[in-house]
């Protein structure tokens, strides 16, 4: 009995021991790590300007961190091989939970993070703008969309649309073009994006005379059948199905609509996009298909960022990696406009960052956006974008 | 005094417990003041505090009741999403931050408590995997649930719906505490680490107290051999809901912590994956062995962390690390080590 | 007429739920464990078969063939390196180690095939259509539709006559009952088991080709959600129980369905789960499942 007592005391000291050990043992660690993922091989002969990524590296979202990650990093590569002001991007995986991204944060102020690039989602992106507010970093986000990022946080800002502001969009849209009278709703009520654009959608098109005859959702983690949602607006009469969802469960409403017949306007926001470039996607099936977007990857302003995506990782770019591709070029921007030095602590950088991003010249051109400018609540303005899937390619309309 | 004799083994590795946590506790603090703990590390001090009392309050249930539940996140987000709306609704009557977390901690310990006598009824009719299903299905049910619930609050109370925001009516002045699957946000930060340690204590002495007690004896009784115990009179229903009910109600409690220590939290949080996690706390701990579940809630909550190193291979080694430690756990050769540390293998073999 | 037609869907989905819960229910029937890691072993059989006839350009016959054959090894590997260790050890270790393995192959699979959704290529369109059109177009039953209720049925009947009639069978059925006694018996045991997670592994490959085929995207987390389904499914038809399998799914996809359509799309999948907790109320082992008497 002795003996177990002692053992049980050694045992819980070893583990204060490493949780301590973790505290001073961390930062070499991670430093070493970062260094993989960074490209500081260009002339480097100031220290970079260090920047922490946080998004979904694993689990289910992970298609859209990766994407985030990659976008960032193309960027990051041809900044640095400009010369002059250098960055260092460390991204940390946060499973697309709160918790999780917490968790990646501070791991990045330990790295000695300036800059947060992200989160790549709404629900780990609300919890670390809270933090990053109490803390000071300057905080720019390529695809968290709801406004609850932004609300009462100066410091920030978003490269993507609103949600409400995309559903809204939307529904103006194809009342002003005509459309459809008869409009079904099909949206995802276990995501806050998918919820968030079509409450909006659904109060502004009631706004504008649009008559919606079918809402209905699906849940988060069941979304394969739809044969239910598609009956009811094809059985409504719904001549346009608006689905703020990601290209993955559409991809399987696009399949059962067609297994049953089914061809109404199908209109989607920028989560859609990305449906073409799915592997072994039958392409004909989206034929139709109307997505606000603010990427085209056959755009010719495009065509450099898309060849060096390509090369580095083997696929074709959606928005989430151009939303990330102009994050990075806006913080660059608003660096050289700042005059942002390595040596800047991070609540420094964080004031004049703010001060560059809100003062009323700055604007940038990106790929997701001519002139993009950002007011103080840290939404973004640029002309929104639809396009249409015309012989298995977009069309900008 | 035969009778001290024989509590006194007992008594003592409960206070080897306590003392474990009060010196992790102590260690914490001194590191913290003395501003010599990372911020990864500090940041996780309180997921930690509210793991361990979740890992705690199932091994109530599986452990000393010996009844699998796979739905525990179920209590937890009951007792997040409540506390929640009471803290933001105490706001203007209770000032003090660390009063309002408690009364509104509580209110969310008490309401998961109350939503258990509802899980109770199949509790006390199933046994085995039928149980299990159920204590799944019950979590699935409140996370749907949750996630099609809107609650606003303005100048006249509170606000209940499920359609959309819009449709609650609120005034002008009015806040949106609860947003269907966009969650609460907008949570004041409350929690604390101080705050924590102190739920574990409680924690500690409420399942502690309980397994001591006449009724955590007749609860094992029960575990080990139903028919023997009910032969000599012990009612399995009275006994087996005084355990899930205690075990919800911490549930609840720590869900409280947990939620008011985040800016914004989402019903599909708190999902079977969560109730997993927790889980594998318990198993890893060793079944009815509260230090172990203590124990194995912190290593597994710091683990992925420690792992961030590996980049992309993060979670692949998670899973393999995970495997290697049940192996080795349950190896004949390193059980009688392990034994010695009282980790990893149930202190009696399970009632099949 | 819309009853007919969501009845058609319901039952399409349940039959999805049912072939992987026979694959659950076998391995539980014998080695009395629950096998979470067996909805990933179905994804990694979508993949193999993606692989071989996307990349490779195969027939799907072979490639489901292959796809078969891929996962009974895996099953076999894993069951010889992570559960045989585990055979004397409480059931709960084995399950956390299953859940050690679900997490292993996702994560696998993350890394192996990349995060971005595959789309399966449509295996079961004749002629351009992928399903038959009656009543003037009101009523559409698709082709994969017809041939997962076929595979369940067939699967079902031959685990039936397999188990009740054939040495290997009663080897096993004599496992599930007693695995002391049948080791007297002299019945070895652990390959029978480890058979048992063979035979598993490959139903689950089918069941994984069927999946993907109905629903054809294809990503590391595809297995998981569909898993736990039929995990429901199985308990729901009384687990252990090969016809109470093929019942739980069926029934499971047709409620759903109806919630679906008749309720409320938000709250389907709590309506689902009340449901099964009301049945299991009014029969505490399932539909099918054996009252077990317990001996004093």
């Amino acid at each position: 009995m002795k003996r177990k007592n002692v053992c049980s005391l050694v045992l819980a000291a070893a583990m204060m021991a490493t949780l301590a050990g973790c505290g001073s043992g961390g930062a070499s660690s991670a430093a070493a790590a970062s260094s993989g993922s960074a490209s500081g091989s260009a002339a480097a002969s100031a220290d970079p300007i260090k920047i922490g990524g946080i998004g979904p590296i694993t689990g289910s979202a992970a298609v859209y961190g990766i994407a985030t990650r990659n976008g960032a990093q193309v960027a990051v590569d041809e900044i640095n091989a400009m010369g002059g002001m250098q960055f260092e991007l460390n991204f940390q995986d946060d499973e697309a939970d709160a918790e999780k991204g917490v968790n990646a944060y501070h791991t990045l102020q330990d790295w000695g993070m300036q800059i947060v690039y992200g989160c790549t989602t709404t629900g780990s992106c609300v919890n670390v703008a809270a933090e990053t507010n109490a803390d000071r970093y300057f905080q720019l986000t390529p695809s968290a969309s709801s406004t609850d990022v932004t609300a009462g946080k100066d410091n920030v800002f978003q490269v993507c649309f609103t949600d409400p502001g995309q559903g809204t969009t939307a529904a103006d849209y194809v009342a002003e073009q005509g459309l459809a009278k008869k409009v079904a709703v099909l949206y995802n009520n276990g995501d806050a994006y998918s919820t968030g654009i079509a409450t909006a959608f659904a109060a502004e098109a009631a706004a504008k005379g649009l008559e919606v005859v079918s809402n209905t959702t699906f849940p988060d983690d069941t979304n394969t059948d739809f044969s239910v949602q598609l009956s009811d607006a094809k059985n409504n009469g719904a001549e346009l199905v608006f689905m703020p969802i990601y290209y993955t469960p559409a991809s399987l409403v696009l399949n059962q609509a067609k297994s049953m017949d089914y061809s109404p306007i199908f209109f989607g926001g920028d989560g859609m996009d990305g449906i073409l470039a799915m592997e072994g996607f039958d392409t004909s099936l989206a034929e139709g298909l109307m997505l606000m977007t603010p990427f085209n990857a056959s755009d010719a302003g495009a065509a450099d960022f898309v060849a060096k995506y390509e090369a580095a990782y083997g696929e074709t770019p959606n928005q989430f990696a151009a939303d990330g591709y102009d994050c990075i070029y806006a913080i660059y921007a608003a660096c050289e406009k700042a005059g942002i030095t390595a040596d800047m602590s991070h609540e420094d950088v964080c004031e004049a960052m703010i001060a560059a991003f809100t003062s009323s010249d700055f604007s940038v051109d990106g790929l997701t956006g001519k002139g993009m400018t950002w007011g103080t609540n840290g939404e973004v303005s640029k002309a929104p974008m639809v396009v249409k899937v015309e012989n298995g390619a977009y069309s900008t309309m | 005094m035969e009778k001290l004799k024989r509590m006194a083994p007992s008594t003592r590795s409960s206070f080897i417990t306590y003392g474990m946590v009060i010196v992790a506790y102590a260690v914490m603090e001194a590191l913290l003041s003395g501003g010599l703990l990372k911020s990864s590390l500090k940041g996780l001090l309180v997921p930690i505090c509210a793991y361990v009392v979740m890992a705690v309050s199932l091994n109530l249930t599986v452990g000393i009741m010996g009844e699998l539940s796979l739905g525990h996140a179920g209590f937890m987000s009951v007792g997040a999403f409540t506390a929640v709306i009471a803290a933001a609704a105490l706001e203007s009557t209770v000032t003090s931050g660390p009063v309002r977390l408690a009364v509104s901690m509580a209110i969310g310990g008490v309401a998961a408590g109350l939503v258990s006598l509802i899980v109770v009824v199949p509790v006390l009719r199933l046994q085995g995997d039928y149980l299990a299903i159920v204590t799944l299905a019950f979590g699935e049910i409140i996370k749907n649930i949750i996630n099609c619930v809107y609650v606003g609050l303005d100048g006249e109370g509170f606000h209940f719906g499920m359609k959309d925001a819009a449709s609650l009516g609120l005034a002008a002045d009015g806040k949106m505490l609860l947003q269907g699957p966009m969650g609460a946000v907008g949570i004041q930060k409350l929690s604390s680490f101080t705050a924590g340690f102190l739920l574990i204590l409680l924690t500690l002495a409420v399942a502690l107290n309980f397994i001591h007690s006449r009724a955590g004896r007749a609860v094992m009784a029960l575990r080990d051999n139903r028919i023997a115990a009910e032969s000599v009179g012990i009612s399995p229903s009275r006994y087996k809901m005084m355990a899930f009910v205690t075990s919800a109600v911490l549930a609840g409690l720590a869900g409280g912590l947990y939620a008011m220590n985040f800016s914004s939290i989402l019903a599909k949080k708190f999902d079977f994956n969560t109730s997993i996690l927790i889980l594998v706390f318990v198993v890893l701990g060793g079944m009815g062995n509260i230090r172990g579940s203590v124990i194995a809630a912190a290593a597994l909550t710091v683990l992925p962390e420690l792992l961030r190193d590996f980049s992309d291979y993060r979670m692949l080694v998670y899973a393999i690390v995970l495997i290697l430690v049940m192996l080795f756990t349950n190896n004949p050769a390193c059980k009688t080590v392990f034994a010695r540390f009282k980790l990893g293998s149930p202190a009696k073999k399970e009632a099949v | 007429m819309t009853i007919l037609s969501n009845l058609i869907s319901g039952i399409s989905l349940g039959s999805i739920y049912a072939i992987i819960a026979l694959g659950y229910t076998m391995v539980y029937g014998i080695a009395k464990m629950l096998n979470f890691a067996h909805g990933d072993v179905i994804m990694v059989g979508g993949y193999l078969c993606f692989c071989t006839t996307s990349y490779l350009g195969w027939h799907p016959l072979p490639a489901v063939l292959l796809a078969i054959v891929g996962c009974t090894v895996l099953g076999i590997v894993v069951e010889r390196l992570a559960y045989k260790p585990l055979r004397s050890a409480p059931s709960l270790a084995v399950l956390i180690t299953a859940i050690g393995v679900s997490y292993f192959l996702q994560n696998a699979a993350l890394l192996l095939w990349g995060s971005d959704p595959k789309v399966f290529p449509a295996f079961f369109s004749f002629s351009g259509q992928s399903g038959v059109a009656l009543l003037g177009g009101q009523l559409n039953i698709t082709y994969v539709a017809m041939i997962t209720v076929t595979v369940c049925l067939v699967i079902m009947l031959a685990l039936t006559t397999f188990t009740g009639h054939t040495k290997m069978g009663k080897a096993m059925r004599a496992v599930s009952e007693d695995k002391g006694a049948a080791q007297l018996m002299g019945i070895d045991v652990n390959f029978t088991i480890s058979m048992t997670f063979a035979i598993g592994s490959g139903l689950a490959a089918i069941a994984g080709v069927l999946l993907c085929s109905t629903y054809p995207t294809l990503m590391p987390t595809t297995g998981s959600m569909p898993g736990i389904k039929a995990f429901t499914a199985a308990v729901f038809g009384g687990i252990g129980s090969t016809p109470g399998a093929l019942l739980g799914g069926l029934l499971l996809g047709v409620i759903q369905i109806f919630a679906q359509a008749y309720v409320s799309t938000q709250l389907s999948d709590a309506i689902v789960f009340a449901v099964l907790i009301v049945v299991l109320l009014v029969k505490p082992t399932g539909l099918l499942g054996r009252q077990v008497r317990e001996k004093v």
